[in-house]
């Protein structure tokens, strides 16, 4: 659990998300990355160690350009998770449409029936 | 039988609304949120996961606990809090704390129910102590309605699924 609480603080920034979505469309150096925002390079380059830290990116060297990838199976794990958390509160919310049934019908469990 | 859809949606920057309707009069929504019996029916954990704790108190300041346990490996996933506010049958308003956070700090927990023939609106606004909480929670696919920012991260997710 501890690795997608990475992921999901990495997530929670506009900007890295914004990055991300950068990098979806190919790889980009940190300067290529700092152009669409108003932040300086120090600024985007903390946003981009969050992102390497929980794994949603890699930087690899090319020369003097250090570009950014992004790392498609860790957001893959996060969408995968979120996508399970909302067929849960689905299925609740259907028992409780059985549930209710049940009890507009005059069925309902009795307080020991559990 | 149709059945109503899950909404969920942002609100300003520390709020998550999930909206659902249920063909049944309030007062047996509100009973089925809050008798212990009634709520094991219904308040499923994830596959595997049964819910083996289920204590009410629903009293202002009562408290309140859930725990899951996986039928195999016996693991627990507990969260519990304090009531509020109680207005039987329309409004609950609660804490909450997962025993292992997935946001940081606790949550307010507001459920409203309104009715109107026959059907009631269930309506649960959950307060997060900071945007980034609710960011964390509400960055996903699950909700409608998302501004810009967040469908950018939608298509981003919908498209990276698939690889």
């Amino acid at each position: 659990m501890s690795d997608l609480d990475a992921t999901f603080m990495a997530l929670a920034d506009p900007t890295r998300r914004a990055i991300l979505a950068r990098l979806a469309s190919g790889e980009a150096t940190v300067m290529e990355l700092s152009e669409p925002f108003t932040l300086s390079q120090p600024a985007i380059s903390k946003h981009l160690k969050v992102l390497e830290k929980a794994g949603l990116i890699t930087r690899s060297r090319d020369g003097t350009r250090r570009p950014c990838r992004i790392q498609a199976e860790t957001l893959a794990q996060a969408a995968h998770w979120l996508e399970e958390f909302r067929k849960l509160w689905d299925a609740r919310f259907r028992a409780l449409d059985d549930l209710l049934d049940d009890m507009k019908a005059g069925h309902e469990p009795g307080p020991r029936d559990h | 039988m149709y059945r109503h859809t899950l909404e969920v949606a942002p609100k300003g920057e520390r709020e998550l609304v999930m909206t659902r309707r249920f063909d049944a009069p309030r007062a047996l929504v509100f009973r089925a949120l809050t008798e212990p019996h009634l709520v094991k029916r219904w308040l499923l954990g994830p596959d595997g996961w049964i819910l083996s704790v289920c204590e009410i108190d629903l009293q202002v300041d009562g408290a309140y606990r859930y725990v899951w346990t996986h039928a195999e490996r016996g693991e627990e996933m507990g969260m519990g809090g304090r009531y509020l506010e109680i207005e039987r049958p329309d409004l609950i308003v609660h804490t909450e704390q997962f025993d292992m956070s997935w946001y940081p700090g606790s949550a307010i927990v507001t459920t409203r129910l309104t009715e109107a023939a026959g059907v009631t609106t269930f309506e649960i606004t959950i307060t997060y102590e900071s945007a980034e909480a609710r960011d964390i929670v509400a960055a996903s696919p699950m909700r409608e309605g998302a501004g810009a920012s967040y469908d950018r991260l939608d298509s981003l997710l919908a498209g990276l699924a698939t690889v």
